[in-house]
């Protein structure tokens, strides 16, 4: 395939971040006889090191240096994309905030494809792209095809795909910048706002107690409070419980939340979203009960239990206080 | 302000366990509970919270068949005044640019300041809004969990990674999709349902939209789904079985020997 395929390349504070080597990788998968383009946006004198660090691992390297790039503004970066591709590109961002805020207005601008949130690849024949992703919460996987006829923008799923090796590059950086100059939006930066620390600091601990949507009501939380202090572990949640108000968002784990690194994670009631599976790393043993046997949770869990909460959780209690 | 909010009926997730048909055309559709998309549930309380605030007016739409009236009723009842279906058997199978174009065709019948929708919904795909936001040169935000009016302008925080939020001016009129926890959508009873029983909720297909029905539906689509499918497991958990009693004892033994109990 003599199309062009790009990969916008992701980095906060100076870094290139991780996801770029996954893109190059999902890039490799898909269109093995293509050499990836790097597209890095940014602003000041850090840039041209990412630039020269990313060149290592793909074919060329688009470098744009702008002030007005310093924070990455989709509405902004959306029609640089669309003036600086040629027809058809194919064009790999990450499944993030930004490619989320990114990717669908820059597929209709291409006239492209859009294919969001890709877990896998499934074949490429002629220009029907076939891939997997997730539909229903991860409860089931479906296989999608694109037409690439006139390009595609894809958005990459963190994790779906190993990083590729670095060093097997060794493109040229090529200065952009210019064509970058005079951006406006109808959408301005303003700052960012750090999350609030809460009262506990979930990301040090080494047991945690995990609560999701299944715990039913707030009362329940109770039931959830007493297994922690029985176990001398502390209690952490999944987003709905934080959307609810139920606990503070300093104990909310997952992409939108914290990163822990337990020794022993026990998941009560936790559907297993790979937002929230994202927040949980150091390879803990994790034990999940959840009264749903097809929940994704049981795939990341070393031991499940399909079981009522309200009824197994007080016995657990009882019989660890028990035990001690 | 007048503000659109767009709405989907999808399958419960947190309800139902989603299995994949015979073949993998479809899911099993059998026994399964229907809801509001959860994230259409905060748009919606959004705008009616704006619009308490700053005046206007609330539309719902939704577009399906037609028990997606049972859905826009339950928005309506809310607080949203408005209802908007779009109906028309060509609609069937389109993709996301498809289902944007049509929602393009009925924000363009209407006069608004502001489009919401959720953030995403059950094929997790987050593209309706950006698309939308697109086809009608407006400006866009995703994620958005915090909207504070200010003139012509609105001031709004978007959800980024790590929990930190955004902060954005955005020029109105613009699209913004919605993440949860922006608000307490506030409860439905079936007064509130029966108040809006007798509302009449105009329905339009794509003669009535002035729309072409060759850009959407199964034809005009760039992406399909081939089928559904279940992964092939791997290792997964090896699941505990017994009483209440059996299963408490061995999850005991089990947290006790991988340093589960501090």
């Amino acid at each position: 395939m003599a199309t062009q395929v790009f990969a916008l390349i992701p980095h906060s504070a100076g870094k290139v971040d991780d996801a770029a080597l996954e893109l190059l990788s999902a890039a490799r998968a898909m269109f093995p006889e293509a050499a990836p383009t790097a597209l890095v946006l940014g602003s000041g004198p850090s840039l041209a090191d990412m630039a020269l660090e990313v060149a290592a691992s793909f074919g060329e390297v688009w470098s744009f240096n702008q002030e007005a790039l310093a924070y990455p503004n989709a509405e902004l970066i959306r029609p640089l994309l669309v003036k600086v591709l040629p027809a058809g590109a194919l064009v790999l961002l990450p499944h993030s905030t930004l490619g989320i805020d990114l990717g669908p207005g820059l597929s209709v601008k291409l006239g492209a494809a859009y294919l969001p949130d890709v877990v896998g690849f499934d074949g490429l024949n002629g220009n029907q792209l076939k891939v997997v992703r997730q539909e229903f919460a991860g409860q089931v996987s479906a296989h999608v095809q694109a037409d690439l006829s006139n390009g595609a923008v894809i958005t990459v799923r963190s994790g779906a795909f190993p990083p590729a090796l670095t060093g097997s590059g060794g493109g040229q950086v090529v200065d952009k910048s210019g064509a970058a100059a005079g951006l406006t939006a109808r959408r301005r930066f303003l700052a960012v706002v750090q999350a609030e620390a809460g009262d506990v600091d979930i990301t040090r601990e080494e047991v945690l107690v995990a609560v999701g949507r299944g715990i039913g009501e707030q009362d329940n939380l109770a039931l959830v409070d007493d297994l922690a202090k029985a176990m001398g572990a502390t209690v952490c949640c999944s987003r709905p419980i934080v959307d609810a108000k139920w606990l503070d968002k300093g104990r909310q784990v997952g992409t939108s939340g914290q990163t822990v690194k337990p020794k022993v994670y026990l998941a009560l009631g936790i559907s297993g979203a790979f937002q929230h599976l994202g927040g949980l790393k150091g390879n803990p043993f994790v034990v999940a009960i959840n009264k749903n046997p097809k929940a994704p949770i049981f795939q990341a869990a070393q031991v499940g239990v399909v079981a009522d909460l309200l009824e197994l959780l007080p016995e657990l209690t009882a019989q660890l206080e028990k035990s001690r | 302000m007048d503000i659109l909010v767009c709405v989907k009926r999808v399958p419960d997730s947190a309800e139902n366990e989603i299995s994949v048909a015979a073949g993998g055309a479809d899911i099993s559709r059998e026994d399964l509970v229907y809801a509001v998309n959860e994230w259409d549930n905060y748009a919606v309380e959004e705008a009616i919270q704006i619009v308490e605030r700053e005046g206007g007016s609330v539309t719902v739409v939704a577009l399906g068949e037609a028990d997606i009236e049972e859905s826009v009723r339950r928005e309506m009842a809310m607080g949203a005044e408005q209802g908007l279906m779009l109906v028309d058997d060509r609609f069937a199978g389109s993709d996301g640019l498809g289902v944007a174009t049509i929602l393009q065709a009925a924000v363009l019948k209407g006069s608004y300041d502001l489009i919401l929708t959720g953030a995403q919904a059950d094929d997790g795909a987050a593209q309706v809004g950006g698309m939308l936001a697109a086809l009608l040169d407006w400006p866009f935000a995703s994620l958005v969990n915090r909207i504070e009016v200010t003139g012509k302008t609105l001031r709004i925080g978007r959800e980024i990674e790590g929990g930190s939020q955004e902060l954005n001016e955005i020029e109105t009129p613009c699209v913004l999709s919605i993440q949860t926890g922006i608000n307490e959508p506030r409860y439905v009873g079936l007064r509130g349902i029966r108040k809006v029983a007798s509302v009449e909720i105009p329905v339009l297909d794509s003669a009535a939209l002035g729309l072409d029905a060759a850009r959407v539906g199964p034809a005009a689509a760039k992406v399909r789904r081939v089928d559904y499918f279940v992964p092939v497991a791997g290792v997964g958990a090896e699941m505990l079985t017994g009483s209440t009693k059996e299963l408490a004892t061995q999850l005991v033994e089990l947290l006790k020997l991988k340093g589960g109990i501090n």
